[in-house]
Formats: structure tokens, C-alpha cells, sequence
């Protein structure tokens, strides 16, 4: 506590908590919780609040936290149904699209017959340049007229029926539109983005879910046993946090059968990892645990009869999981770091896969910098989920606990 | 009261506090604290504060020295600051941070806090804090400023000054380290003293020296004392004026003698006639028959707490925490259990209850020892032993219904499920006085006294023989006090509980209890019935409790002896 002169008494009830106490004859008492509340029914919502709605209140004040998780449902979005958005299929190549430039959506179309409310985009020529042979794109002043929900290429959607439907689609099928520009092979780097955008936001979950499981069960009976059990296991954490993870990532990557399918190879490889990544959890956990198994509410239920799995898990465990979640959201951008680096690197994840980190590997060469810097796109998403993630992790942790204040 | 030190303005307030106003401002708006607060302080005069929690008096200390806490803002009113008679500073018009007012802090006024451990830092030593105090506002060198503070402690009445001056804070007992923080406060004799609830993390023997140590200094030096209380036996004890405050109002102010004799404010009438009602047995109280059967026996009861050290984990040091203590509990009766931090009285109790294993002794209930018992025998005496807590803040699980923890011992014993269980607990909480309607709010909607209640009924829901009460009300404010001791007061002349009722209160004991076991250094020294023990006390360290607790009565001042029992100071 920071100031000494307000005493835990004075802290512990603030003048805020509207509700008198209880009078001596039971006529009064059973008024007493309404009888000094204000009129509205605002205090009686609070009163049966539970601790994911105050938590929530809590989480709602924290602006960045909001845009943070706006933004997370957003690439969510992208990732569940990023067949239906991708206007193309992303390894469609394309020769006479090398390096074509993003095109900009324009909404307004001035035409002969007026102003027109339609999405189209300019229609861009190439040119080779007859002496350095040098491919150069410019308006051919044409527009491609854009429209929702039209036909494009056949897909199978979630890999259950087959369609062709896309949120955004040329009006004439044979045109194509480059919203995010072409890699070298001309294949369309918005669709490429998006297909990415499932892999790398959905393959850190595994991990991170392992870690969750045996971050919560270690932790925990190391922290409620104490004793022997605590010295075994914070010795295996020590032991675990002494390994070299990125040398031992990298062997890994090397020593996995060739023959498994690609993403079978990486899952494998961020469960090892994860296998690594439950120790920080462990020891929040466990220090959790020794706090809370003397406080008066968990002596109380030991007294009540409560079994000890009902302890554990009906009156420890709620105590926690705000926190689990706040480090499990902080959790997730590290794994999505991770696979970005090891892909780029040419260890994580090999083409024909896509994810973000793949994606990124393409723009390792100076011509892309000077030819075609659209490719570093892959890496602004990056950047923007893993700061979402960390403002809701953050957020997230401010708010985990709506009684502590 | 001697005159000298006073003649020059006596009848000047040295600060004038007028029509101050503080406010918190929240995300729902301006919440008010202070409603235009208005008293003076007088040189030479202690000013007790007096009020409950959330009544704002903290706010207005802190205030004087333009230290509002966060995220409070002052919205009027003014404190006229009049160190020498000759002109005055407004205290709140100075900038918060400015060289100014940190002056006056600490400089002319000086400040004593509640918690003494937290307010000392454990990493340098006594002397160098005060040294650096002195060092802060008077152009002295290292070595007078020394020689200063260890003139200080001497003035505090620290044993050994010389050596003292060179400990650390963790090495002095809580009375010791409020001494030391005095001595702090002194340093640069200010003007003006406050010391908010100075006394209230202390033992009650420890409160009276401290008491009486304020008392001595304010006569010597001559200080305006505010003197910040919850309790009036401490405001009977030290008081010249009396302030009076209610949720950010001041209601009454005035001579102490006139406050207690005649009370004029309806709040302030509450107050003393909650302290009046524990200076004798409650008249609720249903006495246990003579020859009533003891229904708990416990004999010999020790924990012992081995500190274990180095590689081979020799045992280096054993505390003993509880050493020897026998006694019998009657079916009905409400024996009490007091004694200072540290006696081990909760120990006690925590052993009864088997939270906690005794090392040694027997606990016999329904014959059966209870310190060695299996699991399912354990589950079944524990149904009829149940414990109440002291913070009703901390044993209340905030993640769960009042309907889900009152029936949690219903369900884990498997006494009954369903629709039963919600008519069940709705009668448990009409005993205890609370509105089923409310059975499914959570903790935070309540206040202290309404948790407490659901804590008692949380209790009582398993029918129990006997209940442990381990200092159920000293977290809640005076006037409710009495509501939740009546209140298991009923409940044991409805049910026959037997009580074992663990207390550093003397008044509370008094109030409630049939006998009283006293426990010092985990022993128990005397025993017997409550109102012989009080009457007739024969052991010294029970006449040196007795004699240290504060009479609420200022006419009664200096008409008692005191006694100390332990050969050291505090």
C-alpha cells in the first residue's frame, strides 16, 4: 500500500458502497439494502454483477483495449472466411501480373451519365521497356467495375461445398483487380494476405493452449501441495527455462521426418515449443496459489467440507482465470512472432504454404524494395496483430481484477 | 495544564480550517467527501477527530498538509495556517508541490501515521531517517543532527537511545517503531501534530503508553495536537476538543467534557451510547446453567513453529506459538479468549478448528480427540464446529453468490440440493437479519456488518455445537458492533451454541461473554468468570491489560493507576 495513514479498515469499506448496514430488528434490515440506495436501479445491478460483467465494465473503459480487440475480431473475421474474401485463389499465377501495383478502390464514378455510386478500379497496362526490358505498369484509363457478392474463381468453401461466390468480385470475370498489388508469379496479394492471416493467427492457439493446461495443472499443484511436490516441479521449470529454445526449435525443424505434410511438421513444432512456454504461467499460477490457499475464504471452504478438487477448482481457480486470459491474450503475439521469424528464416512453415511470415520471405531481396514494396504489406498485419493483442492483453490484465482496488 | 508556553495567543487558532470541501471526482461525476468542513486547532490543545469509517477524517488531515489522496480534488473553503500569531498562510492555495509547502510539512507540521511498519523504511535505520528529517529543514550537521536524534528517542522514551539510533526499523516492536516515528515527527518542532489513528494498529497496553507519551509531549513543547480516532475511550483519554464528523459533515464540535456529558448531535449520542453498552454484560445475555456438561474439552494444547535453517534443515529456532493451554467449554457458555497480537489466541482456535495441527495436546469433543482424527471423521466434527472470521472482507469468496457460499457447506456435506437449499438459505439469512431477497448479489453489494451477518449465517447453516468466533467485530465500526454480537446473542439462546470467543477487546469479552481465559506468550495466565476476572483481577499482566483500556468517560481521567507488566518499554 502506498499511503500509511489510511488503514486497511478505511480502504476496505469506501464511502462509495451506498447500501447502509444492517439495523438491529429485521423489518429494518431487510431494507436496508435498498432503502439507501439512490433511486435508480443502477446500484442493484452492480449488486448482482458477477465478476465477468464487472470485469467487463472494467475492460470497456480502456479505449485501446477496445480497438485492440476490434481488431482481433476483425483478422478473425479475415481468417474464418478468408476463402470468401479473397478475390482470387492465392497460388492462381499470373504472367502477365508480375509485380503489378495496388490498385485504389474508388467509390464515386463521374461518367457521361453523371455521378454514379459504384466501386471500380483503373485498369493498368503493362510495358516492358525495350531496353532494360524492365516491366513498368500505367493507366490504361479503362475502369474495372467492381461488385459484392459476385462470381469469381470456384472454391470450396471451409472445404465442405463448392462455390465461386466472393465479397468483392470484377463484374466481368475474365478482369482482375489487384487491391494489395502481385507478388513475382503475378498471384494476387490480398487473397495471399488473407489465406495467411488464417495460418498465422490460428496455429499459435495449439501452443498457447498446451502451455494454458499445463501452466494451470503444474503450477497449481505446486502452489496447493507445496512442500516436495512444489521443490520437484520448480525444479523442472528451472531446468526447462534453462534450455536454449531457438537452437533447439531450429534442430527440431531440421530432424522432423521430411515426409509429413508441411503443416503437420509446424504443429509438431509449436507443440515442443509450447512444451517450453508453460513454465512463466506455471509460476504466476503457483505464487497465486501459496497466496491464496491461507486466505480466510479458502480456510472457510476447507472448513465447509469442500472436497479438495472443489477447492481447488470451484473457489481457487475463479479467483484466477482473468489473469490466465490477460497472459494467454499476451501469449499469442509471441507465438505469431515466432512463426513469422522461423518462416522467414525458412524454418517454420515452406511454400506452398501461406502464412505471414512465408509471405515475408518473398521481400528478403532488395528488388522487392525498390520494385515492388507492396510485399512488406504481410508484414504492417504483423505488426497491427500482435500490438492489438498486446493493448487487449494489457487491457485485459487491468481489468481482471474488478475487486481489487 | 501549564499556562507559560501559551500567554502569547492563546486564544488564536493556530489553523483554521473553513468550509473546506474536497472532492473525489469518479467516472460517475463529483463525488463529495468533504461538505464544508469548518473547526480550529488550538496551540497547546489536543483536537480529537472523531468518526467511523468513510467519514472523511483522514481526508482532512491529509488536506491540511496539501496532500489530498488521488484522485480527490479541493473545491472550496479555505486552512488558514498561523504558525507565529504574527500573519497567516492559506494551506490550500499553495502549490501542492511548491517549496512552500513542503516546509511547512514535516517542518511545522509534523504528521504520525497509522501503520508504523509501513510508514518507517526497512532499509535504512531509525537514526538515519530522523537524521534525514532534521537535516531536511535545519542547516545542521551530520554529527548534531545524530546527536539530536538520539536526544529525540531519549524524549520518546526508547530504551538504549544511543543504540537504537543505529537499528532498523524491523528490529523494534510496533510500539517502539510508532515511538520512533513521534520522535520523527518531533524532529523539527513543529507547531502542529497530527496523528491519524496513531494507536489503533497497537495492542491496548502499547496504546496507553503511546497515549500517555502524546500527552506528555504536547505538555512539554506545547503543540497543537489533532489527534484522529475511530475509538471514545482514546478521545475521553487525550481530548481537549472534540470534533465530531459523519460522512464529510462535521456534527458536532466542542469541549470534550460538554461532547460527552451532553451530546447534542443524534450521531454523536450513537456513538457514545455504543461504547456505554459494552461497559457491562449484554441484558440479552441467556447464561449457561451451572452444571452444565462441558461439551469441548482441550488440554495441554501446543503448537510449536520450528524454524528450520541451512542445508540439512536443522531446527535453529522453535516459536511457541501456543504452549500448554488446557481449558473446558460448557454446553451454552461463551467463554472468552483474550489477549494481545501474539498471545496466540487465534492459534487457539485455528487448532480447535483443525486449520492448523497442534503439536502437541488433546481436543476432546463428543469423545473424541479431535488433534488426531482421519479425513471423515474430521469432515463430520467439523460440521459441528464451525468458525466465524474477523475481516468479513477477505472470507468471503467475491466470485460467488451470497446464496452460492451459504450453501456451500449445505452441499458439500450433502445436507440437502434443489429448491430445498434456496428455501434453506433464505431462512438461514432471515435469521441473521438480512432480506432473502438478496440472495443472489455478490459479496461487494454489502457493507462490514451485512457481510458479517452472512458469515454468521454461513455458519450456523450446518447446525452447529459450538462455534469459534475469531474476533468477529473489531473490523467493523463501533455502532455495529453490538448489532452483530446481539445477533449472536439470539442465536445462542435459540440454538444452545457454545462460543468460544477470541478478542483483544476487554469490552467486547465483557459484553459477550460468560468466562474469560487471558493469554499472554501462548499461555493462559488466568481464567474464570468474566465479570470476576475484570473486578478482580489477579494476575499482573490481566491488571495491566485492565488498566490500559481507554475509559470512555473524560471525567474519569487520571483517576486510575496504571499498571505495566512487561519489564520493557512498549
Amino acid at each position: 500500500m502506498s499511503d500509511g495513514s489510511v488503514g486497511p479498515k478505511d480502504t476496505a469499506h469506501p464511502p462509495l458502497r451506498g447500501t447502509g448496514d444492517g439495523a438491529p430488528t429485521r423489518l429494518e434490515t431487510s431494507d436496508a439494502g435498498t432503502a439507501g440506495l439512490p433511486a435508480d436501479a443502477a446500484p442493484d445491478k452492480v449488486a448482482i454483477a458477477s465478476q465477468w460483467q464487472l470485469t467487463w465494465w472494467a475492460f470497456k473503459r480502456h479505449r485501446l483495449a477496445m480497438l485492440g480487440l476490434w481488431v482481433i475480431g476483425l483478422l478473425y473475421l479475415i481468417a474464418i472466411f478468408s476463402e470468401f474474401i479473397a478475390p482470387d485463389d492465392p497460388f492462381k499465377q499470373n504472367r502477365r501480373a508480375v509485380f503489378h501495383p495496388p490498385q485504389m478502390i474508388h467509390f464515386i464514378d463521374r461518367t457521361e451519365d453523371g455521378i454514379q455510386l459504384r466501386p471500380y478500379v483503373w485498369e493498368m497496362d503493362r510495358q516492358r521497356d525495350p531496353e532494360t526490358l524492365a516491366i513498368t505498369y500505367t493507366k490504361s484509363g479503362e475502369k474495372i467495375y467492381l461488385r459484392m457478392f459476385g462470381p469469381g474463381p470456384e472454391y470450396k468453401f471451409w472445404g465442405i461445398w463448392t462455390t465461386n461466390i466472393h465479397l468483392f468480385a470484377t463484374v466481368d470475370p475474365r478482369e482482375k483487380y489487384f487491391l494489395f498489388g502481385a507478388d513475382r508469379l503475378g498471384r494476387d496479394m490480398f487473397s495471399r494476405i488473407a489465406y495467411g492471416t488464417r495460418i498465422s493467427m490460428s496455429i499459435g492457439l495449439v501452443g498457447v493452449a498446451i502451455s494454458l493446461v499445463l501452466g494451470i495443472v503444474l503450477g497449481g499443484l505446486s502452489g496447493y501441495y507445496g512442500g516436495r511436490i512444489d521443490m520437484a516441479i520448480q525444479r523442472l521449470i528451472e531446468f526447462t527455462l534453462s534450455l536454449p529454445t531457438i537452437p533447439i526449435w531450429l534442430a527440431l525443424a531440421a530432424a522432423l521426418p521430411p515426409s509429413w505434410p508441411i503443416y503437420q511438421q509446424y504443429f509438431v513444432i509449436t507443440l515442443i515449443v509450447s512444451l517450453v512456454g508453460w513454465t512463466e504461467l506455471g509460476r504466476v499460477v503457483r505464487g497465486r496459489f501459496l497466496a491464496m490457499k491461507n486466505d480466510d475464504f479458502v480456510i472457510a471452504a476447507r472448513l465447509d467440507g469442500a472436497s479438495e478438487p472443489r477447492i481447488i477448482f470451484r473457489h481457487m481457480l475463479p479467483s484466477l482465470t482473468s489473469h490466465i486470459i490477460a497472459s494467454l491474450t499476451l501469449a499469442v503475439p509471441l507465438m505469431i512472432l515466432a512463426e513469422t521469424g522461423l518462416s522467414f528464416l525458412g524454418l517454420g512453415l515452406q511454400p506452398p504454404a501461406i502464412s505471414w511470415g512465408v509471405l515475408l520471405k518473398e521481400a528478403q531481396n532488395i528488388l522487392s524494395i525498390s520494385q515492388a514494396p507492396w510485399l512488406f504489406i504481410p508484414g504492417g498485419f504483423v505488426v497491427i496483430a500482435v500490438l492489438a493483442f498486446n493493448f487487449l492483453g494489457d487491457g485485459m490484465r487491468d481489468a481482471a481484477d474488478p475487486y481489487g482496488h | 495544564m501549564p499556562q507559560i508556553r501559551m500567554v502569547t495567543d492563546m486564544n488564536k487558532p493556530i489553523i483554521q480550517i473553513q468550509d473546506l470541501t474536497v472532492g473525489f471526482s469518479m467516472r460517475q461525476g463529483v463525488l463529495d467527501v468533504l461538505h464544508g468542513v469548518s473547526f480550529d486547532l488550538h496551540r497547546g490543545r489536543t483536537t480529537c477527530v472523531v468518526g467511523e469509517s468513510g467519514s472523511g477524517k483522514s481526508v482532512t488531515a491529509r488536506t491540511i498538509l496539501n496532500m489530498v489522496p488521488r484522485p480527490g480534488v479541493i473545491n472550496g473553503g479555505r486552512i488558514l495556517f498561523d504558525p507565529d500569531g504574527t500573519g497567516t498562510v492559506n494551506l490550500t492555495a499553495l502549490d501542492p508541490r511548491g517549496r512552500e509547502i513542503r516546509d511547512i510539512r514535516g517542518g511545522r507540521i509534523g504528521m504520525i501515521f497509522q501503520e508504523p511498519m509501513s510508514s518507517l523504511s526497512p532499509v535504512h535505520t531509525i537514526g538515519s531517517q530522523i537524521v534525514e528529517a532534521i537535516r531536511l529543514h535545519r542547516d545542521m550537521d551530520k554529527k548534531a543532527a545524530r546527536q539530536m536524534a538520539v536526544d529525540l528517542l531519549a524524549q520518546v522514551e526508547i530504551p538504549e537511545p544511543e543504540k537504537a539510533v543505529d537499528k532498523y526499523s524491523f528490529e523494534f516492536s510496533g510500539g517502539m517503531r510508532q515511538r520512533a516515528m513521534i520522535a520523527m515527527a518531533l524532529s523539527c518542532q513543529p507547531d502542529v501534530l497530527i496523528a491519524d489513528e496513531p494507536t489503533t494498529a497497537l495492542d491496548v497496553t502499547t496504546q496507553a503508553e503511546i497515549l500517555d507519551l502524546i500527552k506528555t509531549l504536547q505538555r512539554d513543547v506545547g503543540m497543537a495536537v489533532m489527534f484522529i480516532t475511530h475509538d471514545m475511550g482514546v478521545v475521553a483519554e487525550i481530548a481537549d476538543d472534540v470534533v465530531v464528523m459523519e460522512k464529510g459533515h462535521v456534527v458536532e464540535q466542542g469541549d470534550v467534557d460538554q461532547v460527552f456529558s451532553a451530546p447534542r448531535h443524534p450521531y454523536t449520542q450513537k456513538l457514545l451510547r455504543a461504547v456505554k453498552v459494552l461497559e457491562e454484560p449484554a441484558p440479552a445475555k441467556v447464561r449457561a446453567l451451572e452444571d452444565a456438561p462441558p461439551v469441548l474439552t482441550v488440554e495441554d494444547l501446543s503448537l510449536h513453529f520450528e524454524k528450520r535453517e541451512g542445508f540439512f534443515q536443522r531446527v535453529t529456532d522453535v516459536t511457541k506459538a501456543v504452549d500448554g493451554v488446557s481449558f473446558s467449554l460448557r454446553k451454552g457458555e461463551a467463554l472468552g479468549i483474550v489477549g494481545e497480537s501474539g498471545s496466540g489466541k487465534t492459534t487457539v482456535g485455528r487448532c480447535i478448528s483443525r486449520v492448523y495441527d497442534p503439536t502437541r495436546g488433546k481436543i476432546v469433543y463428543g469423545g473424541k480427540d479431535l488433534a488426531h482424527l482421519n479425513a471423515t471423521e474430521l469432515r463430520n466434527s467439523r460440521q459441528q464446529i464451525r468458525m466465524i472470521f474477523q475481516d468479513p472482507f477477505a472470507s468471503l469468496n467475491p466470485r460467488m453468490t451470497v446464496k452460492q457460499i451459504i450453501s456451500e457447506p449445505l452441499i458439500a456435506n450433502r445436507i440437502c440440493a434443489g429448491s430445498e437449499l434456496e428455501d434453506r438459505v433464505a431462512v438461514l439469512l432471515r435469521e441473521v437479519g438480512l432480506d432473502p431477497g438478496m440472495m443472489e448479489r455478490y459479496p461487494h453489494a454489502f457493507s462490514g456488518g451485512q457481510r458479517q451477518r452472512i458469515v454468521v449465517a454461513r455458519a450456523i447453516a450446518l447446525e452447529p455445537q459450538v462455534v469459534i468466533a475469531d474476533e468477529p467485530t473489531s473490523a467493523l465500526d463501533v455502532s455495529i458492533r453490538t448489532q452483530v454480537l446481539d445477533l449472536l446473542l439470539r442465536l445462542q439462546a435459540e440454538m444452545g451454541l457454545s462460543f468460544i470467543f477470541i478478542s483483544h477487546d476487554m469490552a467486547v469479552i465483557r459484553y459477550f461473554c460468560d468466562r474469560v481465559a487471558v493469554m499472554y506468550r501462548g499461555r493462559i495466565v488466568e481464567i474464570g468468570e468474566t465479570e470476576q476476572v475484570i473486578g478482580d483481577p489477579q494476575h499482573a499482566y490481566t491488571k495491566a491489560l485492565l488498566s490500559s483500556v481507554p475509559l470512555p468517560d473524560p471525567a474519569l481521567r487520571g483517576t486510575r493507576q496504571r499498571h505495566r507488566y512487561r519489564p520493557e518499554v512498549a
